[in-house]
């Protein structure tokens, strides 16, 4: 941080460019944790609707920790844990690993939802018309489950997106972290805190009106 | 690869001092949940039964407090209102933050508590003789309350982690606490390891409470 | 007495009362038949005001329900109101179901409002069944309920608004006793129904609705004998 060195006064086009290169960042932060942490929570999902015992056993409870523990927490226990296993992590690295984890326990019971929402006897159904196992969750289970969990997913998606801003702790410089360093150095606390505000809303807003009148449509 | 030495000894020794500070945490979680429960059921009922400027301002509440970070929120009620000669201690910007963000994401709740109990439970009650506000605290209300429980106990988890946030605005509840005494003693992982255990054991506390509450609440 | 005046009721541009004179008498027993769209059911909740009216009067006991001064939680005691979905409060077991509007409304103490609810569900034979929620008991003891409920309100009338409709065929005679019961002991009670029968072999009078406008009213004989009026003619053997 250059607080200490800046003689700027007053917000400037230069710093709406800082904004912009941090928005982006968090763009990028939250669409890789999501899209990997999606996948990852899915097949999560699926392990525990098959419920082996293993799987209840063991990865049930460690995402359930992810859910239980703040995520700053989880963000500053791993970045000073991996030096410790020998890992070496730069802020960005170690925020995806744990927006990652953090995204994939979340869907993992969006994802268990999806496949317990589709009944018994459709299923049955499909297995009767010969479906394999993998047909019936392609062209059955997923088009039908997705469907009654696709807004519970893009509501993970939208937390995971706005939670990013908290990866700041580790020091790595997305919009949250940008804003506060400038007013720091500007003094103006209210105009950058309203873009950097009206940033995520413009971005969260629309997304989740868009999943709500889904959901409206599917539901008729 | 473990070449670490952990050393545990200096976070045994503040245990009692982190355990306070937990206390402190479900304290503010807590008072948070209870006024963002009072100004979300206004706003809810705002939004249902109003037209003009109360419901635009309840919709705009609403919708920034479920569309922004929440640690933008609580920003905004330490730097921003600063903007304004404004400056509210470290305890006052968490309780406010959290305050606003728990009253957005309930009033949806209490909403669509509200249109789960059909009308003709209100006519009912008016045909009996009851004013509407006995119809409203005797007979909408005790039912709304149940539908919304479980959501309201998830809300006072996600007060308990949305909490930890205080870390970053220079509040001691338990992660401003966990961050002071690391800072001081350079013994991070450890710290905050315990940190998180203190979290799991808080919110796994909150949810046991509630599932007895519930089975003594409700018998029907 | 109930009587009502020159009764119009609109909801938004459509006239569902059209201009309604009819008196009830206190200890009479009036049944309301008609197709659903009728306008029956309106005409209830305009008696006891939970429906606002356009033009003409409602006046219970010489009080008009719509004026402006009218205390209309006051008078809404007299005039006890029975639902086709019977909304029981699923949250309040059956005694505090019956107990809560004296006890609130009322102010009476909670032992005597337990004690008028005992005595009314013992009335519609749900004696045994005081400490049980809503969501244990059949769609008949429901109605049942609503009907002890509203009775301990000790009201002057009833109203029923097709009590029976909602209910599984082989409910319907449970509740429909019930309200021969009540119209023996001397209860002035409106009927909107579609049991035939009922109207028939209970009421003193049988009125019938058709599109808003009272088409005809007299003894059930008259009506189900001898009705004037072709539209009656016509639901009748529709019905039957």
């Amino acid at each position: 941080m250059n607080e200490t060195i800046s003689f700027f006064s007053g917000f400037n086009v230069n710093d709406f460019w800082f904004m912009g290169e941090a928005a982006l960042r968090t763009l990028w932060i939250s669409a890789l944790s999501i899209s990997i942490g999606a996948v990852l929570g899915g097949l999560f999902g699926w392990l525990l609707h098959e419920g082996k015992l293993t799987a209840t056993l063991t990865l049930a409870p460690v995402l359930d920790i992810f859910r239980s523990v703040p995520l700053i927490i989880q963000l500053v226990l791993f970045y000073n844990f991996a030096p410790i296993v020998g890992l070496d992590l730069d802020p960005f690295g170690s925020g995806v690993v744990i927006l990652t984890i953090y995204t994939a326990a979340l869907v993992a019971n969006v994802a268990r939802g999806g496949i317990e929402a589709v009944g018994k006897p459709m299923r049955r159904a499909a297995r009767s018309l010969g479906m394999s196992y993998w047909q019936d969750m392609r062209y059955v289970v997923l088009p039908i489950g997705g469907r009654a969990v696709f807004p519970a997913w893009v509501g993970v998606a939208l937390g995971v997106m706005k939670d990013s801003a908290l990866v700041s702790v580790l020091g790595y410089v997305e919009l949250l972290k940008a804003s506060q360093i400038l007013i720091t150095r500007t003094q103006e606390p209210f105009l950058i805190l309203s873009i950097a505000g009206a940033f995520y809303f413009a971005l969260s807003f629309p997304v989740s009106r868009y999943a709500a009148k889904l959901e409206q449509r599917w539901a008729q | 690869m473990f070449d670490y030495n952990f050393h545990w000894r200096p976070v045994l020794k503040s245990l009692p001092d982190l355990l306070e500070a937990g206390l402190l945490t479900l304290q503010v979680a807590t008072l948070s949940m209870v006024v963002g429960i009072v100004i979300g059921l206004v706003l809810a009922l705002v939004r249902m039964h109003m037209r003009g400027p109360l419901y635009w301002l309840a919709t705009s509440w609403v919708e920034l407090a479920r569309n922004t970070p929440a640690l933008f929120q609580l920003f905004f009620f330490g730097f921003g209102l600063g903007a304004f000669g404004l400056h509210l201690s470290p305890f006052a910007i968490v309780l406010c933050g959290l305050s606003f963000n728990c009253a957005g994401y309930l009033a949806e709740n209490f909403r669509g508590g509200f249109q789960a109990v059909p009308d003709t439970q209100l006519r009912a009650a008016r045909s009996l003789g009851m004013s509407s506000w006995q119809a409203y605290t005797r007979i909408i209300i005790p039912q709304v309350f149940r539908i919304v429980y479980h959501p309201l106990t998830n809300q006072l988890v996600w007060a308990v982690l949305m909490s930890s946030l205080g870390m970053l605005v220079g509040f001691r509840e338990l992660s401003g606490e966990t961050q002071f005494f690391a800072s001081r003693t350079f013994r991070i992982f450890e710290y905050f390891a315990v940190t998180a255990v203190i979290y799991y054991v808080i919110v796994k506390f909150i949810l046991a409470a509630s599932r007895l509450l519930a089975m003594r609440l409700f018998r029907y | 007495m109930i009587e009502i005046r020159g009764l119009e009721k609109y909801f938004g541009a459509l006239q569902v009362l059209k201009g309604i004179d009819l008196d009830v008498e206190k200890g009479e027993v009036l049944s309301v038949i008609g197709a659903s769209g009728s306008g029956k059911s309106t005409l209830l909740y305009c008696i006891n005001g939970l429906e606002p009216i356009q033009k003409g009067a409602v006046i219970v006991d010489g009080t008009d329900v719509h004026a402006k001064g009218t205390d209309i939680n006051k008078l809404r005691q007299k005039l006890g109101m029975v639902f086709q979905q019977w909304n029981s409060f699923p949250h309040l077991t059956a005694l505090e179901n019956v107990a809560l509007a004296p006890k609130i409304v009322k102010g009476k103490s909670r032992a005597e409002a337990q004690a008028i609810a005992e005595s009314q569900l013992k009335h519609v034979g749900l004696g045994d069944k005081l400490n049980v929620y809503p969501g244990a008991l059949s769609g008949g003891q429901q109605q049942r309920l609503a009907i002890a409920r509203a009775l301990a309100m000790e009201p002057t009338y009833m109203l029923f608004d097709e009590a029976t409709s909602a209910l599984d065929p082989e409910l319907v005679g449970e509740v429909l006793d019930t309200m021969r019961l009540l119209a023996e002991e001397g209860m002035t009670m409106i009927c909107v129904t579609h049991e035939m029968g009922f109207a028939r072999d209970v009421s003193d009078r049988v009125a019938y609705f058709h599109q808003g406008v009272m088409e005809e009213i007299g003894p059930p004989e008259q009506i189900f004998g001898d009705a004037k009026s072709e539209n009656t003619r016509k639901f009748l053997a529709n019905v039957r």
